[in-house]
């Protein structure tokens, strides 16, 4: 069986990011389809006790690996807005890189 | 191209004759092909639907993975049947990565022995077959008995989890490993970790480059999570009898 930590920390995990999503459409997250369908879940099958039952394995091993692909695409989301999403830079910017200054030509290049 | 902006409010599902379909504000979501995006399973539309709705400015469609999951199993792109798609799958296992080692460096060779033996030892036990594995540049020799037997095991899930398996086991260049995070024997991050046991060795010895290996790895975290995910909610027996699914 995967080694999967305690429900608890899974559903708090889950909740988390979840706030994290909706964040951005000011929806409260507890309005969500997700959430209302993860609590649900959790509760019907009282997947936070100690003892599970096979129906809860399974559903604490689901509710991990949505935890990971929902952090997983926001980490990968913040590194490629961080690394690859800047696109080139401005002449201006290029020249100040290395400590120059365009020059100023009003009458355009001639 | 410039990226399509975010052009409805609310997403929310709802139940048509085929299964669950997406709105987004009124508009009905469909597929690439234009085929109206339906999908057997509830569950799996609150996860899309909630693809769509963490959205912010732009529609960033490489971030959402069970869209475009469901969006393959509904038009079938690469027109394969289910056969051709066991036959893809089972394939993998003459170049799996768990089976190919290597001799040198030394650390590395015990590493993949440390970390993969027992993955493999679990699916010969778990499906009573021989696998072993391989240092020659040829691969492990795989007898047909075994195939055979995973052709027969794959052969038992619908047209939509094979799919999922499918993208699972090409995201992780392994048959085995696919199978361990199918059977739930190991998690997405364990799965991921010895798919990339060489990477992480060579990052261990050299350091990591955030811009690389961390954007790498959590990619493949996501798509793992997400084909993994995709199958489980395809094959629940809640949802086995949907004909969506029948094949």
């Amino acid at each position: 069986m995967a080694a999967l930590g305690s429900p608890l920390q899974t559903l708090r995990g889950l909740l988390r990011e979840l706030r994290h999503a909706s964040g951005r459409t000011g929806r409260p997250y507890r309005d969500t389809p997700a959430y209302q369908h993860i609590v649900a879940a959790f509760r019907a099958h009282r997947v936070t006790s100690e003892k599970l039952c096979r129906a809860q394995q399974e559903l604490h091993f689901q509710a991990a690996t949505y935890l990971c692909l929902l952090r997983s695409v926001r980490e990968h989301a913040a590194l490629h807005r961080e690394y690859h999403g800047k696109g080139e830079r401005s002449p201006e910017e290029v020249a100040g890189l290395v400590g120059f200054r365009l020059p100023q030509q009003p009458g355009g290049k001639g | 191209p410039p990226e399509r902006k975010r052009f409805y409010q609310n997403v929310s599902i709802s139940q048509g004759e085929g299964g669950f379909e997406i709105n987004l504000d009124h508009r009905k979501l469909k597929t690439p092909q234009a085929k109206l995006f339906t999908v057997p399973s509830e569950a799996l539309a609150v996860a899309v639907a909630t693809e769509w709705d963490s959205q912010k400015d732009t529609i960033k469609f490489y971030t959402m993975h069970l869209t475009t999951l469901c969006n393959t199993a509904l038009d079938n792109p690469t027109q394969r049947n289910k056969t051709q798609l066991i036959r893809a799958a089972v394939k993998f296992l003459e170049t799996d990565t768990v089976c190919y080692r290597v001799e040198e460096p030394a650390a590395l060779a015990e590493l993949q022995k440390n970390e993969w033996d027992p993955i493999v030892a679990w699916a010969e036990k778990r499906y009573n077959v021989a696998i072993g594995s391989s240092t020659s540049i040829l691969g492990p020799n795989i007898p047909a008995s075994t195939k055979e037997t995973f052709v027969s095991h794959l052969a038992s899930y619908n047209m939509w989890a094979l799919q999922g398996i499918e993208y699972v086991i090409t995201q992780l260049k392994s048959l085995i490993l696919s199978m361990g995070l199918i059977d739930r024997h190991i998690t997405v991050e364990k799965a991921v970790l010895l798919s990339r046991l060489e990477e992480e060795y060579q990052i261990q010895r050299w350091g990591s480059v955030e811009w690389a290996h961390d954007y790498d790895l959590c990619e493949l975290r996501a798509r793992t999570a997400a084909g993994t995910l995709f199958v489980h909610l395809c094959s629940e027996s809640s949802t086995v009898k949907h004909k969506l699914l029948q094949d």
